[in-house]
């Protein structure tokens, strides 16, 4: 499936898209993090709740969960949420 | 390694500068009369502290975060050319149910360890927790002596009690004669002691004031600002509480309200205290507004250090320099320090972005630089050649 990367972490990426497999987000999150080491702590903490202010949507629907089900047919964006200063 | 251009800038005095919105390094020339503004490193990051560890010279920690990033920590071994992600950041146990543990929000401070523990550092989170290196920064363990005390929350309080942005184990001093022998200052837990390196904690709060709990005796619930023990008298403590300054002499136990010798125009309330590295009787602060609603700015608009050459016993104005009014800063608690030249080198960042500083104890002072953002650190340090 395709994950769109946003800018905040292609520093580990260097792309903005990056093909992955993975049967629950947190599997695909996990394969992230062994090809680009550290990148899943940046947006999930030790007690695997996704940090406050990323978002993640499957297709068009926001995710706040890493249990979630996807197919290689999904899309998965990360996004860092609009914040302030 | 590539060559760093010299420029007469090299191993001399520089400053370590953490901001809300990246690293920043302020090199001085040989008499440190002059200085150059290097970074920024990881510009937009949130770096609470940065240090180089005095050990080696060589090792710099920086510990960032973002607005949406979670914390890690960054080594860099070629002064700042190029960072490094640590491989497994200070982070919390998990626990069961899903959910319901602890996360570090943000790494408040970093410590280097015992000389005698070369590859050892100490680290700060928010919440309180305590964290241990011993690979030069690369991995991190909690020190579970205290992150799973059975007492641990009931010393810091409930997270709903937590001061904004959460309350932060700020301040890890090492005893210089054992490396066992350390005290930590926490917010809203106060200052607590270890003799076995970690493994069991005592409260150290006592003759200290919490005039905000129900108890203002209490053994702990306190809020210190910021903890040091001189390096060469390290039976001599001093902090800079939410309730004044205070010092211990360790023999005593208790600690001594020396802030009440401060004029009662200015007041005694504060974030950083700086001792001299070569005599415990001298110690620097800066005074803020903590009246009413705590404006957290200089008292009356009227920014000066505070010095005592006498453990406290009496008090002096240094402002030489600094604007004589209309100067309302604010200066948190890692963003004041001294080096170890002789004559001392006294620093402060503002939360306004400027750095000043004194090369004579702090009788004159100059900006040594302007513009950065809102400033968290500022840490002396010198490069090994």
């Amino acid at each position: 499936m395709n994950v769109m990367i946003p800018s905040q972490l292609r520093s580990y990426t260097h792309t903005h898209q990056v093909q992955c497999s993975g049967d629950t987000l947190g599997a695909v999150l996990q394969e992230l993090d062994q090809r680009f080491p550290g990148l899943r702590f940046r947006i999930v903490d030790e007690q695997d709740r996704i940090r406050q202010h990323i978002h993640v949507f499957i297709n068009k629907e926001m995710t706040q969960g890493l249990h979630q089900p996807v197919t290689d047919a999904d899309e998965i964006r990360i996004t860092g949420a609009l914040s302030g200063g | 390694m590539s060559k760093h251009k010299s420029n007469g800038y090299d191993n001399n005095v520089a400053l370590l500068i953490g901001t809300r919105k990246g690293g920043f390094l302020l090199r001085s020339s040989s008499n440190r009369g002059k200085w150059k503004l290097e970074g920024p490193f990881l510009l937009g990051a949130i770096v609470h502290n940065m240090i180089l560890d005095p050990r080696d010279g060589r090792t710099m920690l920086m510990a960032a975060s973002t607005g949406h990033l979670g914390p890690t920590i960054f080594r860099s071994n070629d002064q700042g050319k190029t960072w490094v992600e640590a491989s497994a950041p200070p982070a919390f146990p998990k626990v069961e149910p899903e959910g319901s543990g602890e996360a570090v929000q943000h790494t408040f401070s970093l410590w280097p360890g015992h000389v005698d523990e070369p590859h050892v550092f100490y680290a700060g989170t928010a919440p309180v927790g305590l964290f241990r290196s011993t690979d030069g920064g690369e991995n991190w363990e909690g020190v579970a002596g205290f992150n799973e005390n059975p007492m641990r929350r009931t010393w810091i309080g409930p997270p709903e009690f937590s001061p904004p942005g959460g309350g932060g184990l700020h301040s890890l001093q090492i005893d210089p004669r054992d490396p066992r022998h350390m005290y930590i200052g926490a917010s809203m837990g106060g200052v607590f002691e270890t003799l076995d390196q970690g493994r069991s904690w005592q409260p150290l709060n006592k003759g200290c004031e919490a005039d905000f709990l129900p108890d203002p005796e209490a053994d702990f619930g306190h809020d210190p600002h910021t903890l040091r023990i001189h390096p060469l008298y390290p039976d001599v403590l001093y902090q800079q509480n939410h309730c004044g300054i205070y010092r211990m002499d360790r023999e005593d136990g208790f600690w001594v309200r020396v802030g009440n010798n401060m004029p009662k125009r200015v007041g005694d309330i504060g974030f950083p205290i700086v001792l001299d590295p070569r005599d415990p009787q001298k110690v620097y602060v800066f005074p803020m507004d903590g009246t009413e609603i705590w404006p957290r700015t200089s008292p009356k608009g009227k920014p000066a250090v505070y010095a005592s050459s006498n453990g406290g016993k009496t008090w002096e104005a240094l402002r030489k320099g600094l604007p004589p009014r209309h100067g309302y800063f604010t200066v948190k608690r890692h963003a004041m320090s001294a080096d170890r030249e002789a004559p001392l080198g006294i620093y402060f960042g503002t939360s306004g972005g400027q750095v000043w500083g004194s090369v004579d104890e702090g009788k004159r002072w100059r900006k040594l630089v302007d513009y950065l953002p809102e400033i968290y650190s500022v840490s002396p340090a010198v490069f090994a050649a």
